[in-house]
This record gives structure tokens, C-alpha cells and sequence, in this order.
């Protein structure tokens, strides 16, 4: 019972506290263990984004790059923290760089799977994407934070 | 008509209060792009005055114009009263000429400190954005120096980029040779950076304390202090258990000049630090 | 000392006294179409015959059917301009080789002044002012060295001014202490008369070099008529219930937009206000830039620079728009009113513990539009609550 294992560690991550253990045996059924050295893209801004990550180890830096901004690193995430979104909606391509600043494990779910599973269970969907806009609101104030320019004025 | 005889002003070495005293600048460090510390000491034979971690001076060059800038530098070497300095307005830009050697004037130390007794066996953390830091080093400092009366210790502390970060060899230090855990963050990461990009408050949620025996000090500009302050509160610290170092426009810092009020505090002499269960309805309100 | 009695003539020999002790008598003369306060050399310069109407808004001059001599209320000025005079130098410095430069203490010494004719409630503003400068952790010592060398002769108003509320403010209009000489001027039926009382030995001293005699028991009822007819003729009243608690309520109030539709800004009330006391600093040089020295000079709340900070320019990420410059904290001349008001009769209890109102009117007076501070508080209680802020906790 690789899947019920799965479920159980799936249960421990952060993400998913509180969630019923049957949604957790169904979603684990969508995911896998994964592992990036240091140093490699998780993504690529313009890929296909057919997964996201529940991150249980290590450190992974959002980048944008361009001609005079060079690379630029807007975002940290670390164990606890959700990666990636842009497999909810079409397009379904990665907005921007996703790198592994360290060794990374996380849980890599496949988009398609769960999507599917959330239409079979609109209980399970609603458990899911409840979760997904509070990542999405905390992620929203505190980008809005950031375009404040915060330390700009002198303490 | 004859006034009753007031004590604070028959004391000696009480002079007028708006006179400065000349010091000598005996050490001068660039911090980044746009800041410098500079060291200084008293110029005559005089004791030179303590200071608590939290307080300022009036610093004044000749000429241009006297500035708050709060004292830096370490509460039990009071010989050599640093101030870390941001070239902002006029008097600040020109003080950015000065050189070892230079005199400016000085008055002070004004306002109130970071509380520390009440700091005791209590975890502490530290909030800094920017400059921000500069006033809270003397805290660290006495905290550092008397380590085994407080709990855990973490320094939250937020720049605009890497080369923003003040104090990074001492902070690097800190984080590994004490029980200081550092962590680190700016708005813009470089290539080189690898640590955490992001506002300082996102830092909260992650950071490991007892809230049923922690306080927290904070200090940087004003909204980052509420929305700090904020995070904390989410991780159910209380509004008395958070302290804020307040900014207002400041010309005397004794309380004649009027300047620098915020509702009813005076923020030279009631502040700069404040509880922020005092503070925070003031916060609310705009332009207050 | 019982109440003692002076003819209005002898009212030069007391002015004559203080002048023969070494005092500049400083009193009110009529300047410039307004009743000031300036040096004098005899009782002759004061605006004796003269009165004054006003109303929000509006000052005149105008004759008086008799020779009163103090039958006028309060002008523009008020004696913090001799005891926190307008501008001051508080030091000089000059560059030298060795020590960078070196900075000359002003002495802080004051010639010997007689105020004459010093109403109740600036008695009680020049006290507010004693506890800003001199009762806290810290003394000035300018604001000390003229105040210990003034004389007060203080004057009870026989009559009140149209924008007059010392009555609600519990301020006059009697003086009751802090003085040296107080008179009350009596105008009645061919007698022209002024009862003395002693507040202090220095004016017991002064008025026993006039001839003076004790009052009769007539004299005095005649003298605490005169005084309850100005009570009489208060012409404002404001209720000062509460009223801290009302504006620390009211901080989001609309009326302070209203008002600040209005308000110029142009900070006239701070000016002739009696106890406002915000100061700004400047630093001068000499052009060779070889000595400097720093001026105090009077400012008010309501300019933008009063509470400005330095900001840092901005970096490429930042939001597209503000909706207000940066630098000053209070930008909207709304909370700039806001401030002057709250402060003056909010937040100055919780500083030093009195109002810091006396109800003279002067900001009512001369305001170039009319503002009217019993009207602005009149306003707020009677629609309290409607933006009611988050207090204490």
C-alpha cells in the first residue's frame, strides 16, 4: 500500500493539516516523492505546468530575469511552503523560475490527476482550493508589501 | 515674579539644553552606498555620558544643522558612542564628508530605551527593516552580554537588496559564534544571494518561540512595523508584548519644540520606544 | 493685605515706581490700528478712551463714551512674545583650528520687565507655558531667566470681548494668583477708581511707594460688579465636558474635513495664541562660513514642513501611484487642524495635565476666515461617533 504510506506522510506536511484522510488517500494517489540538487530549475518560465509542490526540505528561489535587470530573485520558498499554481488554469505554463537554492525533496503532485480528482469530488476540491487561495491571499499581501519599497524611508 | 526653585535647573552641568558639546569623530565605517557609522568621543576631558539601547543623540555639524540620529554602537563601550547615519536630507549628505579627526557637535541621549528587564527570561524577537537595525544594535549588544537571563533570541531583519543589509560580518558573527539566530531577507535578491526574498514579515510565520514567554522589539519604518506587528499578533503575542521605536520630525528633543508629537506622545522624551498596545489605535488613524 | 484703593491718577506713580526699580514697562498702546503690546514710557501711551469689537473674524477699534483705561480686551499679541519671544538666538559658534569650532553660550539673562495689564487668562496661559518650559525634565532657561525678571501687574476685565469664553474655560475673568499688583477698574458715576490687590511682597513693596488707602467695603462691591459684568457679557461659551474624551473619539471625524475646506493654513491662530509654544530651529553662517549660530524661531503645526521627514527616492519596484506626497506626516490641511485642535484641547491634558485653552478668542479674532473653535466643538459633539476611532485598549 504505497499510496496509504504516501497519505500519511502527505498528512504531516503543513498544507494539508486538518485535511480528512480519505481526500489524502485520494490525492495520494496523484503524487510522488521528488528530489532536485542544488542549483537546478524546478521550472521554467514558459514551460508546461502540469504539477505542484508541497516543499519538505530545503529552499527554492521564484527568478525573473532580463537584459539590464539581469536575474533577479523575488521570492524564497522553504519546507512548508506551497510551489506553483499555474497548473489550476490554463494555459497551464509557468509564469517564472522556480531553482532549488539547496537540496530540495518535496511532494510532486500531477496537475491533470488532481484536477480530475477535484471534478469527481467537489468536497475534495472545495478542501483543496480553499487552502490554495489562503497560499494565494498570504502571497498577494505580502507581494503588496513588497511593491511598498518598505525600508525605503529611514527608520 | 518669583518662581519656586526647580531642581533640574539648579543641578550642575545642567546648561541649556539646546547647547551641543563638541566631539570628535575617532572612528568612520561605510555601512553601504548611502550609510556610514561613525564613531565618536567627547572632545573635552569629560565622563562620557552612558546610554540605554533604543536611546538618540542630536547630532550638529557646523553651519548646516543638528539631525536625531540614534546611538549604534555597544551600551558597555559608551567611550566610543556610535551613530550609524543615512545621507537623506542636507544635514545628513554633508555629514557624509566628515572624516576622522572632524568635530561635531552632539546632545544628548534623549527618548527611551527597549525595555530589557522586561525582556528577562523571555523569548525576544528582533524586527528590523533597513536602518532600522542601527538603533536596535545596542539591544542586541546588552542581550548578547547578559545572554543566559533571556530566552531564545532571533533577529528578523528585512533590506532592499543584499548591499542594503547593515552590519553583515557582525551579524554573520552573531548568528554563529552566539545564540543569536539571524535570519535574513530582502525585496530583490541577487544571484549571489541566497537567502530569503521576501518582506521581513514573512519571516514571522516561521519563526519557532514560546508566546506564552516572548516579547518582540521592532523597528523600522512605520508600516512595516504595523504589519509586523500584525504577523505577530497572528501568532498570538499580545499587543503589550510588542515594542515599536516611533519616527516624527524632531528640532529640540526636550519637549519644547512641539515637533515631533503623536497624539499625546512626545516622541523625543515619552518615546522613541513605545509599547505598542499604546501606540497601535494612533496607527490606525492617518496622519496623525 | 486688604483690598487697598488708588485713584486713577495715581496709576502713572505706580508705572512711575516700576520704572524708578529699573523695569521697561511693557503695556498695551495702540499700533497700527490694533491695541499691542510695546514699551511705554507713562500711563499717557496706554489706549485710555479706546475699546475694541470683535467677532470671528474682525477687529476694530473704537472711541469709548468715557477715559477708561483699560476698557478694552485682548489684541494680537500676548506676553509670550517677551517670554518666548518670536525669535531667539540660543548660541553662536565660531570655526577654530584646533577643536573644529567652538560654541558660545547665549547667557540666558532678561532686562527687568513690568507687564501691565495682564488679563486673568493670559495669567493662566503664561502658566501653561511655565509647564512646558520650565516644570518638565528639562528647563529652558531663556524662557526661566525672562519669566523670574517680569512684573506682573494684572488687570480683572470689567468687560468681555465678543469672542471672549474665559468663563467656560475656568480661566478669568478675575485673576486669582500669579501676580504681583492686580487692579479693577471702577467707572462709575463721576468716580474713575481702581481697587489694588497685593499677590506678592515684591508688589506690596511697589504700591507702598504710592499713596494708596484700604478700599471701603462699597468700593469693593462696586469693584466685584465691574468684574461680574464681564462675566456677564462672556461672548461665547463653550462646554468643556469631556471634551478630551470627545476628540480622542472623534479623531476620523467629517467635520475635520469641513473645516479644513475653510482653514487657509495660515497658521494666524498658533501665532496669537497665548500658549501655543512650537518652536522650528535655523542655522545660519556668516558668508565666510567662519561662525554660525542657531535661531529659534516661532512655527506652527499647520505648515507642511512642520512634520516632514526625509524619504528615501524610490527603487524601480514600487507601486505607480500615491495618493499624497510623501515626506510630511500630516499633508491634508484636514489633520492639520486636526492636530492643532486635538492638541490644544485634547491632548494637552495628558501632557501637562491642564487644557491648553484660555479661552481668550484670539485664534476666533483673527482668523482670516472666521474659524470659530466653540463652533468647530460645537460641531463635533452634536454628531459625535460617526467615524469614532479605536481608543486606549
Amino acid at each position: 500500500m504505497v499510496t496509504r504510506d504516501l497519505s500519511r506522510s502527505l498528512a504531516q506536511h503543513a498544507f494539508f493539516r486538518g485535511m480528512d484522510e480519505k481526500h489524502l488517500v485520494f490525492l495520494a494517489g496523484c503524487a510522488k516523492n521528488v528530489l532536485f540538487d542544488q542549483g537546478t530549475f524546478i521550472f521554467r518560465e514558459g514551460e508546461k505546468a502540469g504539477v505542484f509542490y508541497l516543499l519538505r526540505y530545503g529552499q527554492v528561489a521564484l527568478e525573473v530575469h532580463g537584459p539590464r535587470k539581469g536575474q533577479i530573485r523575488f521570492q524564497s520558498l522553504h519546507e512548508d511552503d506551497v510551489l506553483g499554481w499555474s497548473w489550476l488554469f490554463p494555459p497551464y505554463t509557468w509564469h517564472f523560475d522556480a531553482r532549488a537554492l539547496s537540496l530540495v525533496r518535496a511532494f510532486a503532485f500531477d496537475g491533470v490527476c488532481v484536477r480530475e480528482k477535484c471534478d469527481a469530488d467537489h468536497e475534495l476540491g472545495y478542501q483543496l482550493m480553499s487552502r490554495f487561495a489562503e497560499v494565494m491571499v498570504g502571497r498577494l499581501q505580502a507581494a503588496r508589501l513588497q511593491c511598498l519599497d518598505l525600508y525605503g524611508a529611514p527608520a | 515674579m518669583a518662581l519656586p526653585p526647580n531642581p533640574a535647573f539648579t543641578a550642575p552641568h545642567v546648561n541649556d539644553p539646546m547647547v551641543p558639546q563638541p566631539y570628535r569623530i575617532a572612528g568612520r565605517r561605510e555601512e553601504n552606498y548611502d550609510t556610514f557609522t561613525l564613531e565618536l568621543v567627547p572632545l573635552g576631558d569629560e565622563e562620557p555620558h552612558g546610554f540605554r539601547p533604543g536611546q538618540f543623540n542630536m547630532l550638529y555639524l557646523f553651519g548646516i544643522g543638528e539631525v536625531p540620529i540614534s546611538i549604534s554602537g555597544d551600551p558597555a563601550r559608551p567611550e566610543l558612542l556610535a551613530h550609524t547615519v543615512r545621507a537623506l536630507g542636507t544635514v545628513t549628505t554633508a555629514m557624509k564628508e566628515l572624516k576622522v579627526g572632524d568635530v561635531v557637535g552632539l546632545r544628548g541621549p534623549y527618548g527611551s530605551s527597549w525595555p530589557f528587564e522586561a525582556l528577562q527570561r523571555q523569548d525576544v524577537i528582533i524586527v528590523a527593516g533597513g536602518i532600522g537595525l542601527a538603533p536596535l544594535r545596542p539591544l542586541i549588544h546588552h542581550l548578547l552580554s547578559e545572554r543566559r537571563r533571556y530566552g531564545r533570541l532571533v533577529l528578523l531583519y528585512g533590506a532592499r537588496t543584499p548591499g542594503d543589509l547593515l552590519f553583515q560580518k557582525q551579524l554573520a558573527k552573531w548568528d554563529e559564534k552566539t545564540a543569536l539566530e539571524v535570519h535574513l531577507t530582502v525585496d530583490r535578491g541577487t544571484v549571489a544571494w541566497r537567502g530569503n526574498v521576501g518582506v521581513v514579515t514573512t519571516l514571522i510565520p516561521r519563526v519557532q518561540f514560546d508566546v506564552s514567554h516572548a516579547s518582540a522589539v521592532i523597528c523600522g519604518p512605520e508600516i512595516m512595523m504595523r504589519y509586523s506587528a500584525l504577523e505577530l499578533e497572528k501568532r498570538g503575542m499580545a499587543r503589550d508584548q510588542i515594542y515599536v521605536s516611533q519616527e516624527r520630525n524632531m528640532k529640540c528633543a526636550v519637549g519644547f519644540c512641539g515637533h515631533c508629537q503623536f497624539g499625546p506622545h512626545f516622541v523625543c522624551k515619552d518615546g522613541p520606544v513605545f509599547p505598542f498596545s499604546l501606540v497601535a489605535p494612533l496607527m490606525k488613524v492617518r496622519e496623525v | 493685605m486688604a483690598l487697598q484703593t488708588l485713584e486713577v491718577s495715581e496709576l502713572g506713580e505706580i508705572l512711575a515706581a516700576l520704572a524708578q526699580r529699573g523695569y521697561r514697562l511693557l503695556a498695551p498702546t495702540i499700533r497700527d490700528g490694533a491695541i499691542v503690546y510695546d514699551e511705554i514710557d507713562s500711563h499717557q501711551d496706554l489706549p485710555i478712551g479706546w475699546t475694541d469689537e470683535q467677532e470671528a473674524g474682525s477687529y476694530r477699534l473704537l472711541r469709548r463714551e468715557d477715559e477708561a483705561v483699560f476698557g478694552y480686551v485682548v489684541g494680537p499679541h500676548s506676553w509670550k512674545r517677551y517670554l518666548h519671544p518670536p525669535a531667539l538666538t540660543l548660541w553662536r559658534a565660531e570655526r577654530s583650528e584646533e577643536q573644529g569650532f567652538t560654541i558660545n553660550e547665549e547667557r540666558a539673562e532678561a532686562d527687568k520687565v513690568a507687564f501691565i495689564g495682564v488679563r486673568a487668562c493670559e495669567l493662566h496661559a503664561i502658566g501653561i507655558q511655565d509647564r512646558v518650559f520650565l516644570q518638565g525634565e528639562h528647563v529652558d532657561s531663556h524662557y526661566r531667566a525672562r519669566r523670574e525678571n517680569a512684573f506682573v501687574l494684572a488687570v480683572n476685565c470689567s468687560q468681555a470681548g465678543g469672542t471672549c469664553f474665559c468663563v467656560s474655560m475656568n480661566t478669568g475673568p478675575k485673576v486669582n494668583e500669579g501676580f504681583d499688583l492686580s487692579l479693577t477698574e471702577v467707572l462709575v458715576e463721576n468716580r474713575h477708581f481702581f481697587t489694588v490687590e497685593v499677590g506678592s511682597d515684591l508688589g506690596a513693596e511697589v504700591l507702598d511707594e504710592v499713596a494708596s488707602r484700604e478700599a471701603t467695603a462699597a468700593e469693593c462691591q462696586e469693584a466685584d460688579r465691574s468684574v461680574q459684568n464681564a462675566v456677564e457679557q462672556m461672548g461665547r461659551s463653550l462646554d468643556t465636558e469631556g471634551l478630551k474624551e470627545l476628540l480622542y473619539d472623534n479623531l476620523e471625524h467629517p467635520r475635520w474635513l469641513e473645516v479644513a475646506d475653510r482653514c487657509l493654513t495660515c497658521g494666524n491662530c498658533t501665532m496669537v495664541c497665548p500658549t501655543c509654544f512650537c518652536t522650528t530651529v535655523e542655522d545660519v553662517t556668516d558668508l565666510g562660513g567662519e561662525s554660525a549660530e542657531r535661531r529659534r524661531l516661532w512655527d506652527s503645526c499647520f505648515t507642511t514642513e512642520f512634520s516632514y521627514l526625509h524619504v528615501r527616492p524610490r527603487v524601480t519596484i514600487s507601486l505607480p501611484l500615491t495618493l499624497s506626497p510623501g515626506g510630511s506626516v500630516r499633508s491634508s490641511s484636514a489633520s492639520r487642524y486636526r492636530q492643532w485642535l486635538t492638541h490644544k484641547f485634547g491632548t494637552w491634558f495628558d501632557q501637562f495635565g491642564t487644557s491648553g485653552c484660555v479661552g481668550c478668542g484670539r485664534c476666533i479674532t483673527w482668523c482670516p476666515v472666521g474659524i470659530d473653535v466653540v463652533e468647530e466643538l460645537n460641531a463635533i459633539r452634536h454628531t459625535p461617533g460617526s467615524g469614532a476611532s479605536e481608543r486606549g485598549e
